[in-house]
């Protein structure tokens, strides 16, 4: 369901019947506000049942002017008498109408709301993979364009739609009223506007469709080119940026071009239809007063009802461009709605994961770092991003407690795959990883992710203080707390330089930091946590290295007791570690610690060779006496 | 600053505006005309009985009907073209500007701003367009024209119309002079949905590591409330709207017959007139809801017309100097690569401290220049000089003896070639990543480019070789893979000036060992330059620069660094403290 959106060929063969399903389900979200639409509609009702009515009470006192001219008596008091009761009519519909509309306004935004509400929370439960597939541009479209076009969209069918129905209604019955003769002429155009509508509807919902899907993908394109235009600009290639986005926009322009005008050539056809009839009625009825069976001011009253019974078959044709609208949007919301999800968690109980507004059982997690010792077991593991390129192949090893455990390896060996699995982002597919003997897949997400600190090479900072970017691995941490973290990762250094301190708001994915910066922004981060497993992903790779011998320090106190995994290219990093895993492909070659595999003279050994004949031990400098 | 925008963008399509108003007005008068032929079957026909008329003027009727569905078809299919046709034209303008703006500029707005002004806002503006000429031409038509044939009916009675407009525009005034600041919120808020969003799939994996689902909805819900309380209060005003006009309009109804009634009575009015004068009546009514729907779109649609304009109307401080191209005193390359830094200093507009502080270096082909120092020392900053994605406070960059301002950008930019410290890859393959450099590089090519990057292993790797697919930002593949693909994407192109910005930052040792090997044909005949943390990698750099916060402290070989700088010395302390050698 999610990808077929993505195209708009998809898109637009299955759109007729997607549309009724999208349709149903959006009115399906009113259920909850049922009451209240409730009283929308009997709001409606009385201002429906008022305004048809006053205009038959105008029509009563245009008689009482009739008679005056034609039978001499002119009864001012009658008049007046009926045109009070007129004007409270009009009043009260009035009142009814800003009822129904401010009840309907309440009900929309809270649709809205519940629509973005649980965009956000799917994104919280779609699983990585899915991330890899969707553009970001897209996926915000959905939540702000096509959630943006519902509210608005709703906000005025809903208004109109119930008040043109009933309107309708309303006319239709004083006219079978008054003269049932005229009201079948007036029923004779619902067919053909009903074919007309149909006819046109099947055209142009197609090009909604298309219209939205191809606003998806402006958008991604918007949001990729803005995020990486330095890299365009370096190599001077805005111009293909600019085809590709032209191209998009072209399509745009024709297909929501297209949509509208075929859908907003509805309104006119009817209100020609609407029209002939209105014409049929002032002959018919004009005849019908030289033969003495109506009054004159019967048929002015009727001319007006079959005004007030065209008009909203005009309206209601004229929301088909909303309601196709809308209709297209919603499909694409419930689409990315419908995304699978990550499997749930095994244990039953429901966790954040599932059900992320109510907090899950750890909302950030124990802070003392859980109750586990951390003995990390991987078992025959095998996986792959795509099932049939296995990355990783038969991992076995195991991390005792308070051990460090360095993944070395070639870039794309599988080290940061390894990581992925730990932490669940991915499920296995064949073996198992225990932590203290229990199956990682025996607890829920977050209380496994809650046992494990992670710091990346990707430092993610959000829009927010620099203290609220620490905070964020310990929630409601005190300051104290804060700035020990900062201190000891060397944070505190470079914010005491900056003119707002802590309070400094990261802006822009944090472009107003160095890339090492936000790493050890992410480093703090972690050091609060305090969490017993601790995984660092080449965290320090930006990290100039005077900076990283004091973090090292911090880090070797933080590790201290705790289980951890290191990433690294530095094989100096490496060397202190209490087990070595050497990846190459997917598998382990070799194992052990530095002494150990140096004396097996393999892989590790190749390795290491080839960091010294780097150089490091021509760094020696000679005079400084190291 | 909307009235002005659509005047712009229309004076293109002239023609067909005239004719949209031109079909609009055909249409609205034939619309207005059929109660006037209404009021005449009852005036002449049915009073008088003459059966005849009755039918001869229902023909005319259905005629003009027929003439108005034909106008009304026509001024859709032209609206509709000309209102998608601006907001077509905005989205071009927009993306043009976007991309002439420097990194702080976007940064200034928010990538997530700038993606909503180019859609949502311009929508608005479409949706808003599509109403005008759809309504704007024939509401005031319709209301004029019911205006005047009131008058032609009764000018006495007219009176009450006339009364009741400039209570209309009171009401319509007071509304919509609130609706504008709320709006205005509104897109912000809007804005934000859209950058919080951005910012949980971007670091989706730490929200999870760290468990904070439940922040991060709490977070969302902050601002989704904050949209949907600011929606509501827009959607109450405009809710208000529509009754309070009925009230004026339907009233006036009243007064119509009240003071018709009188005036038949007297003998000044004929009984036709009445029924006329009430159709007109619901006609100005419709015709002033019509304007209503324009009104409620209108302030939106002006707050979005000011959020695009404020970026069209950014200047970009970077710019193609004055000079026209053939004025260019060289051949289409810059001669040698040669690189010249003269007493230059950076520091942020507004800020105190200068991020560089009076820098001085010649960094020559055939050598490599490497920058070391700590972090947020400026390195990053000093090699964005040159492309001019920043901007030199004072002071001047020359590359091949030309100042880098007086050169037009994209030759200027032809002659760099850069590896970003964000790795950044688009959505696409890899191969289609690789010819961002070079478009018209051969699959060979690539694969050379692969091979000299320590790429080429893992790419073969893949399903489908180069034309393997890449996600956004490149996250299907590591850290050190995404880098080596922007190597490969730079060393494509045949530069006179190379820029890795601390590019091997994710490679192993052994890779990293490798690639600068493999570079070494490279420096033969360009300038190269390195931005490095690890001492290792550039170890046989001709020239390493020490940046010690915004300050070149030292320059030199490394042997020369060694005896010389403590900065570097330092340094070089560090990473045997990191090798553990003691």
């Amino acid at each position: 369901m999610s990808t077929a959106t993505t195209t708009p060929t998809t898109a637009v063969a299955g759109a007729g019947a997607g549309a009724w399903a999208a349709g149903r389900r959006l009115l399906g979200l009113l259920r909850p506000v049922k009451w209240r639409m409730l009283a929308a509609v009997g709001a409606t009702c009385a201002f429906v049942a008022l305004n048809v009515s006053a205009p038959k009470l105008l029509g009563d006192a245009t008689d009482v002017v009739v008679e005056g001219v034609f039978g001499g008596t002119f009864n001012e008091q009658q008049l007046a008498a009926l045109l009070v009761i007129v004007a409270v009519m009009y009043i009260g519909a009035s009142v009814f109408s800003w009822v129904q509309g401010a009840v309907t306004a309440l009900a929309v935004q809270r649709v809205s709301y519940g629509l973005r509400a649980a965009v956000e929370d799917k994104l919280a439960r779609l699983p990585s993979a899915h991330f890899d597939e969707q553009r970001r541009g897209d996926v915000l479209s959905r939540a702000t364009n096509d959630v943006d076009n519902i509210s608005q969209a709703m906000n005025q069918l809903l208004n109109q739609l119930i008040l043109s129905v009933l309107m309708l209604l309303g006319a239709l019955s004083m006219m079978l009223w008054l003269s049932p003769l005229l009201a079948v002429i007036a029923l004779v155009t619902v067919p053909f506007s009903t074919v007309v509508t149909v006819l046109i509807a099947r055209r142009s919902q197609a090009h909604f469709s298309e219209q939205w899907t191809t606003t998806g993908e402006l958008n991604a394109h918007l949001e990729e080119y803005i995020t990486g235009h330095e890299v365009l600009k370096a190599f001077g290639r805005q111009g293909m940026a600019t085809e590709v986005f032209t191209n998009s926009n072209d399509r745009l322009f024709r297909t929501s071009a297209r949509a509208q005008y075929v859908s907003g050539a509805v309104q006119p056809l009817l209100v020609f239809v609407s029209n002939l009839n209105y014409i049929a009625v002032a002959v018919v009825g004009a005849l019908q007063v030289t033969t003495g069976a109506m009054t004159i001011g019967g048929v002015q009253a009727f001319i007006q009802f079959s005004r007030l019974f065209s008009q909203p078959i005009g309206q209601i044709g004229g929301m088909l461009t909303l309601i196709q609208s809308c209709v297209a949007s919603a499909e694409r919301v419930f689409a990315l709605l419908d995304a699978p999800e990550i499997p749930r968690d095994g244990t039953g109980e429901d966790t954040a994961e599932a059900d992320p507004p109510d907090a899950g059982p750890a909302e950030g997690g124990p802070t003392e770092g859980g109750v586990t010792a951390g003995r990390v077991v991987f078992d025959a593991v095998t996986f792959g991003y795509s099932r049939d390129v296995p990355v990783v192949k038969e991992l076995s090893f195991t991390a005792e407690p308070g051990q460090t455990v360095a993944i070395v390896g070639h870039t794309g060996a599988g080290k940061t795959t390894m990581v992925n699995l730990l932490m669940r982002f991915y499920e296995l597919d064949s073996g198992r990883i225990t932590i203290d003997g229990e199956d990682i897949t025996g607890r829920s997400r977050d209380e496994l992710r809650s046992l494990i600190g992670m710091v990346l090479q990707d430092a993610w900072v959000f829009t927010g203080s620099i203290r609220e970017n620490i905070e964020y691995g310990r929630p409601g941490a005190s300051e104290a707390d804060i700035l020990e973290a900062a201190e000891a990762t060397l944070v505190d250094h470079f914010v005491r330089a900056l003119p707002d301190g802590y309070a400094t708001v990261l802006g822009n994915d944090g472009d107003t930091l160095s890339q090492g910066q936000r790493q050890l922004i992410t480093i703090a981060r972690a050091h609060l946590a305090g969490r017993s497993i601790l995984i660092l992903d080449e965290a320090t790779s930006s990290v100039d290295t005077r900076t990283e011998v004091q973090i090292r320090q911090a880090m070797q106190r933080l590790r201290r007791g705790r289980t951890s995994f290191v990433i690294a290219h530095r094989l100096s990093t490496v060397r202190d570690a209490d087990l070595i895993l050497v990846m190459d492909h997917g598998r382990i070659v070799e194992q052990g610690n530095h002494q150990q595999l140096l004396a097996a003279n393999g892989h590790y050994g190749r390795l290491y060779a080839a960091q010294f004949a780097g150089g490091e031990e021509t760094l020696r400098a000679p005079e400084s006496g190291l | 600053m909307l009235r002005g925008m659509m005047l712009r963008l229309l004076a293109e399509h002239k023609p067909v505006v005239l004719a949209i108003v031109l079909l609009q007005l055909v249409q609205t008068t034939a619309n207005l005309l059929l109660p006037t032929l209404n009021a005449a079957v009852i005036d002449d026909g049915i009073v008088k009985g003459n059966t005849d008329l009755i039918l001869r003027l229902g023909g005319w009727m259905a005629g003009i009907a027929a003439v108005q569905v034909a106008a009304a078809l026509g001024a859709g299919y032209f609206s509709a073209n000309v209102a998608m046709k601006l907001g077509h034209q905005l989205r071009q303008e927009l993306f043009a500007k976007v991309q002439s703006l420097s990194s702080q500029e976007v940064g200034a707005f928010g990538v997530p701003s700038l993606v909503t002004r180019a859609t949502n806002d311009v929508q608005q503006i479409q949706a808003l367009a599509v109403l005008v000429f759809t309504m704007l031409v024939a509401a005031p038509a319709m209301g004029i024209g019911g205006i005047v044939l009131a008058l032609n009916q009764d000018v006495v009675l007219s009176g009450i119309v006339v009364a009741i407009i400039p209570v209309l525009v009171l009401i319509m005034f007071v509304i919509v002079r609130r609706l504008v600041p709320l709006y205005r919120e509104g897109q912000v808020l809007i804005d934000r949905i859209s950058r919080v969003l951005r910012e949980q799939i971007i670091g989706a994996n730490v929200i999870r590591a760290f468990v904070r689902q439940a922040h991060e909805a709490h977070r969302f819900a902050v601002v989704n409330r904050g949209l949907t309380r600011n929606n509501l209060q827009s959607a109450l005003l405009v809710a208000a709207m529509l009754p309070l006009i009925m009230i004026v309009v339907n009233l006036s109804s009243v007064g119509v017959v009240w003071f018709g009634g009188h005036r038949i009575q007297a003998g000044d009015m004929q009984l036709g007139s009445l029924t006329a004068f009430i159709a007109y009546i619901l006609q100005i009514l419709i015709a002033i809801m019509m304007a209503m729907y324009v009104l409620m779109t209108a302030p939106r649609a002006a707050v979005c017309a000011e959020r695009i304009q404020a970026v069209l109307d950014t200047r970009p401080a970077i710019a193609d100097p004055p000079i026209s191209r053939a004025g260019l005193p060289h051949a289409r390359r810059t001669p040698g690569g040669t690189v010249e830094f003269r007493n230059v200093t950076f520091a942020y507009p507004g800020a105190e401290a200068a991020v560089l502080d009076r820098i001085s270096f010649t960094a020559s082909p055939g050598t490599i220049t490497a920058i070391i120092g700590s972090t947020g020392s400026g390195k990053s900053t000093l090699l964005n000089l040159l492309p001019r994605f920043l901007e030199t406070t004072s002071g001047e960059v020359l590359i091949g003896g030309h100042n880098v301002k007086s050169l037009p950008l994209h030759f200027l930019r032809d002659s760099l070639s850069l590896v970003p410290q964000r790795a950044y890859l688009f959505s696409g393959t890899v191969a289609e990543n690789l010819r961002i450099a070079v478009p018209e590089a051969s699959d060979d090519d690539l694969l050379r480019a692969l091979r000299t990057a320590q790429a080429e292993d893992f790419v073969r790797d893949l399903p489908d070789g180069i034309h393997s697919p890449v996600s956004q930002g490149g996250t299907n593949f590591s850290g050190g893979q995404r880098q080596r693909l922007c190597i490969a994407r730079a060393l494509l192109r045949d530069a006179p000036v190379y820029l890795f910005d601390d590019s091997l930052s994710a490679l192993d040792y052994a890779t990293d060992a490798r690639l600068r090997q493999a570079l070494v044909p490279l420096t033969h005949r360009s300038t190269v330059i390195i931005v490095a943390e690890r001492i290792a990698t550039i170890l046989d750099a001709g020239l390493i620069l020490v940046l010690d916060q915004g300050r070149l402290v030292a320059q030199g070989t490394h042997t020369e660094l060694m005896r010389t700088s403590t900065v570097y010395q330092e340094i070089a302390a560090s990473q045997l403290a990191l090798g553990g050698r003691l």
